[in-house]
Order: structure tokens, then C-alpha cells, then sequence
């Protein structure tokens, strides 16, 4: 009714039918998990699509499952279903948090992580929480599969290293050891339904007190999320005190590469950075039974 | 393409439908099987006024494909009073002025019915998170928190009047 179009709708029970479907149209295809992006640019005639594959119906994106190598999402896991998950909000309270930040509970039913992913908006809130982690997408083709780390995915504003055809079919969040923790933290003028300005993901795992390995990852300052390896080596060693986090946070402004915008000036997002992320890293430090 | 079929129950009754794949269940909603109730108001997923619930959790309508519902279990503000009988909610909203044009309403008392399902003793701030995907240019809210307030306790008190009787039983 909205729009006079060949759209085709597909439902494949398979992610190598899904795959075969993407690989065989001419036309664009483009993946349908929880549509709180894609159809909102699909009424707004940003993309005409000439097929939608919709992967709900594909029993191995739709489940978690955990293995010796870790956290299995599948890439059709609502926001709410992964909220629910007792498991993984214990084991990966930022990942969690993250998600569940995204939208009303109207969109938390429907939104998934990987679709917050392949969205690749810069401000993505799941993005730099999967980062932090060392999150891996398993990605799959009509040739086979691979697996990338979640920062490869996003290539810039708008846009995926995902060659036409392929799709997430999971995300693979790794086994860690017990005394880990991560955290993630935005800034938005409003509490509720809003889109970062500023954001900052920390993961990091302790050993005899100090920080033996830590990940950094921030949003919404850059074209992409983006992993700061020198605020993780600012802490790595540490036992988080006033030094450590001001190195960590010297870092994370050194990193920052933002745009100007009504919501925040390159100033104000550089140097909220740095404050995020030590935020961050105490409460990531804390959950990791730090003291 | 041409219209799919699509077999889906909406407020407990099998019914079926045609399509085209782009359609949003809203617009079937309302341009196809005459249910206006569920409202139009931003068309993307921010207002909320097109809330509708999917296997029983709440989404916006607007944001679903009408050929997506398919075996699926639609239950839209349609369905909330039973026979001729108002839901307290619904009752609540009148009795405590929540609102004023009526646009968003239905979308409100939707995700109220859902959070008080899901915890029958919400505070404040939790119905305010519950309803932060429902906006009112009306009523500043307030209005609207108080009568979800007062539906649940009123809700409370007649379970815990059922508890009671069903002991003496």
C-alpha cells in the first residue's frame, strides 16, 4: 500500500538458504532481523529493496548457547530475550547493559544485537560493549563461513566490510577467566531514548589484584567504534589507582576523532571520553572483584 | 509482487489476510481488516501510539511487517475490554484525565497492561521506563502514571480479596 514495489519477502529455515538467497538476487537484498532500523529506512524510501530475507525463522540465529569457547547469540536474539538471559547478565553485565539501552521496550522486543551491529551507526550502543569483550562474528556466505572480530564489521558510517551475500549468522562472546568484568557507560542528555553523544566499553580480567588483560573500546567519537589498545596497556598491570585512570583517560581523548554536531562539540565528546571510560573501568574492575 | 497470504489471530480469533510484503502491520491493521484503534502517529518507532502486542510482548506495529505475523498471535487495543466490560486500566485513564486528544491512548494502555503483567507492583520510576516508548504531547504524563498507580493497586487488592476467598474455600 505504501509503496507501489516488487519487494519480495523470503523466510528460509537455513542461514546457508538465507545466504544462497542474498548471493542469488541481482537486485538489493538486505537482511531482516528485528526491522527497528531497516524498515524505518524502508518507509522512508532511503533503500528499495528488491528482496527482504527475514532470519527469525532460522532456529541457529535465534538461540544462545554456551561451549568451551564461549557465549553463542544468535544474530535474531531480541534486546529483551538477551535482558532475560540470567547467564549472560551475570557473565557480561556490560554486554547487557549495552543492549538493552537501545530504544523503548517496544524496540528492545524486536532490536538484536547484531542488527545494532550491521546498522553501523557510529553511535551503536551494542558496539563498543562487543569490542570491549573481543566479540567474534560469525559470518557466513554462500561459499562458507568465517570468523571476524566485531571491529572489522563496520567499515564507516552506514557501511559493513560484509561482502554482498554474507550475513551474521551469531556473535561468539570468548571464555573468559573468573575474576573478569566489563561495563558499559553513555552519555545522552535524556535518561531514556536517546542516542549517545559519547560512549565507552570496558572489559578486563584480574589476576592476584591487578589487571592482567583489558580491553577499551569507544562510540560515537569516530566514524566507527573504535578499540584503544593504549588505554587498555594504561591499566594493564594496575590496580586501577589515580594514575593508571588518568593515563587511561589521556588515552581515550588522544583516540578520539569526532564530529562537531547539536548533540556535542569535538571538545565535549573528546574530554567526556576519557571521564567515561574511567567510570567505566571501575565499575568493569569492580564486577571483576577488584578492590 | 503481488499481496501474500497471511494467517495470524488477532485478539484470540484466526484471521486471514493479503498483502504486499512492505505493508506494515499497522496499515493492515487499519486499512485492511478496519481496526483503528491502533494509531498512526510517527510512522518509525519513536511514538508508541501504534502499539500492539506480538506473542505478548509489545511492539510497535509500524515497525512489523504485515506478512511477519504470520502464525503468529496479534493482540491490539481492540481486545482489551471484554465483553462490553472496560479493563481497569482503561477505566482508570478516563477517572484520572490521562488524556486529552486520545491519539496516544491506545499505545499507552497497551504498555501498561504489559509492564502490570510483568510486575504487578511497579514504582514510579519503573512505570515511567515501562511507558518511555509512549509519547504524549497532552498530559505531561503525570495523569497517565497516576491511573497505571491506582490500576495497580486496585489490581492487587482484588487478587489479594481472590487469595482470601479461595482459602475460606
Amino acid at each position: 500500500m505504501e509503496r507501489d514495489s516488487a519487494m519480495r519477502y523470503q523466510k528460509p529455515s537455513t542461514t546457508k538458504e538465507a545466504a544462497a538467497l542474498l548471493h542469488a538476487e541481482p537486485g538489493a537484498a538486505y537482511v531482516l532481523a528485528g526491522g527497528t532500523d531497516l524498515l524505518v529506512r524502508l518507509k522512508l524510501g532511503h533503500i528499495e529493496p528488491e528482496l527482504l530475507v527475514d532470519i527469525k525463522h532460522i532456529p541457529a540465529m535465534r538461540e544462545i548457547s554456551h561451549s568451551a569457547k564461549g557465549t553463542r547469540i544468535g544474530a535474531a536474539v531480541s534486546g529483551a530475550e538477551l535482558g532475560e538471559h540470567k547467564a549472560i547478565a551475570k557473565a557480561w553485565p556490560g554486554i547487557v547493559e549495552a543492549t538493552n539501552l537501545i530504544g523503548s521496550d517496544q524496540v528492545q522486543n524486536r532490536c538484536t544485537m547484531v542488527g545494532n551491529l550491521c546498522n553501523a551507526s557510529p553511535a551503536a550502543d551494542s558496539v563498543p560493549a562487543m569490542i570491549a569483550a573481543g566479540a567474534k562474528a560469525v559470518v557466513v556466505g554462500h561459499k562458507g563461513r568465517r570468523t571476524v572480530a566485531v571491529e572489522k564489521i563496520v567499515a564507516g558510517p552506514g557501511r559493513t566490510s560484509l561482502a554482498k551475500g554474507e550475513l551474521i549468522e551469531a556473535v561468539i562472546l570468548p571464555a573468559r577467566p573468573a575474576r573478569s568484568g566489563d561495563a558499559y557507560l553513555r552519555f545522552t542528555p535524556r535518561t531514556e531514548m536517546d542516542i549517545a553523544v559519547v560512549s565507552a566499553g570496558v572489559n578486563l580480567t584480574l589476576e592476584r589484584g591487578r589487571i592482567k588483560t583489558a580491553r577499551v573500546a569507544l562510540g560515537a567519537v569516530a566514524p566507527t567504534a573504535v578499540l584503544v589498545p593504549a588505554a587498555a596497556r594504561a591499566i594493564i598491570g594496575t590496580k586501577l589507582d589515580e594514575e593508571a585512570l588518568e593515563k587511561l583517560a589521556a588515552a581515550c581523548s588522544a583516540a578520539c576523532n569526532p564530529i562537531d554536531d547539536k548533540r556535542g562539540t569535538i571538545e565535549y565528546r573528546t574530554k567526556v571520553a576519557g571521564v567515561l571510560a574511567k567510570r567505566a573501568a571501575k565499575i568493569a574492575f569492580q564486577r571483576a572483584g577488584g578492590a | 509482487m503481488a499481496a501474500v497470504l497471511v494467517s495470524t489471530t488477532i485478539n484470540g480469533d484466526a484471521v486471514e489476510f493479503a498483502c504486499p510484503p512492505e505493508e506494515s502491520l499497522l496499515s493492515v491493521l487499519r486499512n485492511r481488516l478496519g481496526m483503528t484503534g491502533s494509531k498512526e502517529g510517527c510512522s518509525t518507532g519513536d511514538c508508541g501510539a501504534c502499539s500492539v502486542t506480538l506473542d505478548g510482548r509489545i511492539v510497535c506495529s509500524c515497525l512489523v511487517l504485515g506478512v511477519e505475523v504470520d502464525g503468529r498471535s496479534v493482540d491490539t487495543i481492540e481486545g482489551m475490554a471484554e465483553d462490553g466490560v472496560l479493563h481497569p486500566l482503561q477505566e482508570n485513564f478516563i477517572e484520572y484525565a490521562a488524556l486529552q486528544c486520545g491519539i496516544c491512548t491506545p499505545g499507552f494502555l497497551m504498555a501498561a497492561k504489559g509492564l502490570l503483567e510483568r510486575n504487578p507492583d511497579p514504582s514510579e520510576t519503573e512505570i515511567r521506563y515501562a511507558l518511555a516508548g509512549n509519547l504524549c504531547r497532552c498530559t505531561g504524563y503525570d495523569k497517565i502514571v497516576r491511573a497505571v498507580q491506582a490500576t495497580a493497586k486496585e489490581l492487587r487488592q482484588k487478587d489479594k480479596k481472590k487469595g482470601r476467598r479461595k482459602k475460606k474455600a
